[in-house]
């Protein structure tokens, strides 16, 4: 089986960082990506787009170009595009599937750089065509260089929800509402971070920016007041929502759905990672320290996978995490790691002021962390809030329990769209923590895959 | 569904042609699948397992599972995460899965 030094699992920011800083160190390193290209969701498809994509998209998402380029130079990089991991087991054997066919592998030491995925918003109606994430239309503008059709309507919050806007309105789609969703009260909250969050002005500015923009573009601002629900039989008709005492009701033909990131923990979870809840990203995220290290001493977890903070900061704990690895590893010593590793954390910490203002500012509200009875939570299994409630009342103390007695989690996204909901609404009827309510237990494979790609497994690589 | 903007100013794949349900459908060489059904508004995309709901891609990064079609005889493929080629055989899939039935 072939060993390499360092195992890296995700080519966003963080993994390219920890690739490029580990190659630097003289480790030989394979890196491994679901995707095509490097670059993750942040840089997706970065490295083909042409100027005039680049210059739509803007300037944080050209930088990624930056990022790319160096991994393209880096010596002693393996870099497994369009790879998926399913497994990996005590002894860090790494088995994956490439082109249909799959393999293992071998590490020292594994760094799972898996990012973020958007947080789920269950709210009534969510579930239906013409429904889709904020991010997942940027997704369509980097790979697909398109834009929805008809009237748009934004709804949730956070500097993402802005960006999505502006990027619509500059390639003259017709965005016809942002609801923001945010409790009112989340402003006097976040005013106590602002100060901490002036270290890093940039960020503050290229907001009220995109706010100004969105603004001069005449486009509808609300501040629901209520549950959000879209309305519509075979598509998404319209979104329905009360705001300064009077109901509306915004036509729209698309609806897209943004209420932050979380760290996505399906491959943290499966390795029996130590997680915890984080009461202010509300987000469970993998217990580690400063350099990554998890509770598995062969395994770091860096990026937007530990924690959010941002694709920069992401690019910091990346060289971080490898440093880290290399100290473990034996080639870096105790001086030499922090020495190395001190320019890094000095700009992460800088990246990092802004988190606590706009973590609490864009908190979500309640009928969506907990959402109504009748909305589906589970979208594969077709599972309500008001099912899971039941099942807590009944007896269930956690997701295991109400996964076995309703299939909540147990369809093809295995607990990715609601694992993170259940656990809160768990917690909400019981009246304990949401540590206390828990989390899925993920098994391999860590996406579904085919019998006859893992009958093909390859004999020489798993030999040895 | 999804219109590509300003065409002149991308960078253009090569246009190529895909078959969905036995249809002609235009779309790029080496885009993800998802996003050429739904610039030609393949809409819903499938219909749900348990109640045959109409669904579509909600999150286009591999997480959510809205997206699974047949690819080329291969069922349950996730479509944003497979490139398109030319004259890939594509069908949509509706409801759950009848045992005995032809794939």
């Amino acid at each position: 089986m072939r060993e390499y030094d360092v195992a890296i699992v995700g080519a966003g920011p963080a993994g390219m960082a920890a690739a490029c800083q580990a190659s630097a160190l003289g480790l030989s390193v394979v890196l491994m990506d679901e995707q095509a290209r490097a670059g993750g969701q942040i840089y997706r498809n970065v490295a083909a787009a042409s100027r005039g994509r680049l210059d739509w998209l803007g300037q944080d998402y050209e930088h990624g170009r930056t990022l790319v380029d160096q991994l393209a130079a880096a010596p002693g990089v393996t870099h497994l595009v369009s790879t998926a991991v399913w497994d990996v087991s005590a002894a860090l054997e790494i088995s994956y599937l490439h082109g249909g066919q799959a393999a293992q592998c071998r590490a020292r030491h594994l760094i799972l750089a898996t990012g973020a995925m958007e947080r789920p918003s269950p709210l009534p109606g969510w579930t239906l065509p013409g429904v889709m994430n904020a991010g997942a239309a940027q997704i369509m503008m980097k790979v697909g260089g398109a834009v929805p059709e008809g009237r748009i309507v934004l709804v949730g919050g956070g500097p993402l929800l802005y960006l999505v806007a502006v990027q619509l309105l500059d390639a003259g789609a017709q965005v016809a509402a942002l609801v923001e969703t945010s409790p009112k009260g989340n402003r006097r909250h976040a005013m106590r971070h602002l100060v901490g969050a002036l270290r890093a002005p940039g960020y503050l500015i290229k907001g009220m920016r995109l706010l100004a923009r969105i603004r001069r573009a005449g486009v509808a601002h609300h501040f629901a007041e209520s549950e959000v629900s879209i309305e519509g039989r075979e598509r998404a008709d319209a979104v329905v929502f009360a705001a300064g005492g009077k109901s509306h009701r915004i036509d729209a033909d698309t609806v897209l759905l943004h209420h932050g990131v979380i760290p996505n923990v399906q491959l943290t979870r499966m390795l029996r990672l130590d997680h915890s809840w984080d009461l202010r990203q509300l987000a469970w995220r993998p217990d580690c320290d400063d350099y990554g290290r998890s509770s598995h001493e062969a395994i770091s977890v860096t990026g937007d996978g530990a924690g959010i903070g941002g694709a920069r900061a992401a690019e910091c704990s990346g060289a971080i995490a490898a440093l880290g690895a290399a100290n473990r590893l034996g080639v870096l010593t105790d001086a030499a790691l922090q020495a190395q590793a001190a320019p890094h954390f000095a700009a992460h910490r800088i990246q990092l002021s802004i988190r606590p203002f706009l973590d609490t500012l864009y908190q979500p509200p309640d009928w969506l962390l907990t959402p109504s009875d009748n909305t589906v939570v589970c979208r594969c299994e077709e599972v309500t809030a008001g099912q899971i409630r039941d099942m807590a009342r009944l007896g269930c103390t956690g997701p295991n329990q109400t996964k076995f007695f309703s299939r909540s989690g147990m369809g093809p996204c295995q607990g990715r769209m609601c694992g993170v909901t259940v656990a809160q609404l768990i917690a909400q009827s019981r009246g304990v923590s949401i540590e206390a309510a828990g989390y899925y237990r993920i098994r391999p494979p860590l996406k579904p895959i085919p019998l006859a790609a893992l009958a093909s497994m390859d004999e020489s690589s798993v030999s040895g | 569904m999804f219109r590509e903007v300003d065409a002149s100013r991308l960078d253009e794949a090569p246009a190529c042609q895909i078959e969905v349900d036995g249809h002609r459908v235009a779309a790029r060489e080496g885009e993800p699948l998802a996003a050429a059904l739904l610039k030609a508004a393949v809409t819903p995309m499938r219909h749900s397992v348990v109640s045959g709901a109409p669904r579509a891609p909600y999150c286009m990064m591999g997480v959510c599972f809205e997206c699974l079609v047949e690819v080329d005889g291969v069922p349950n493929v996730q479509a944003c995460m497979t490139l398109v080629r030319a004259g890939m055989q594509v069908r949509l899939q509706h409801g759950a899965r009848q045992i005995g039935a032809p794939l």
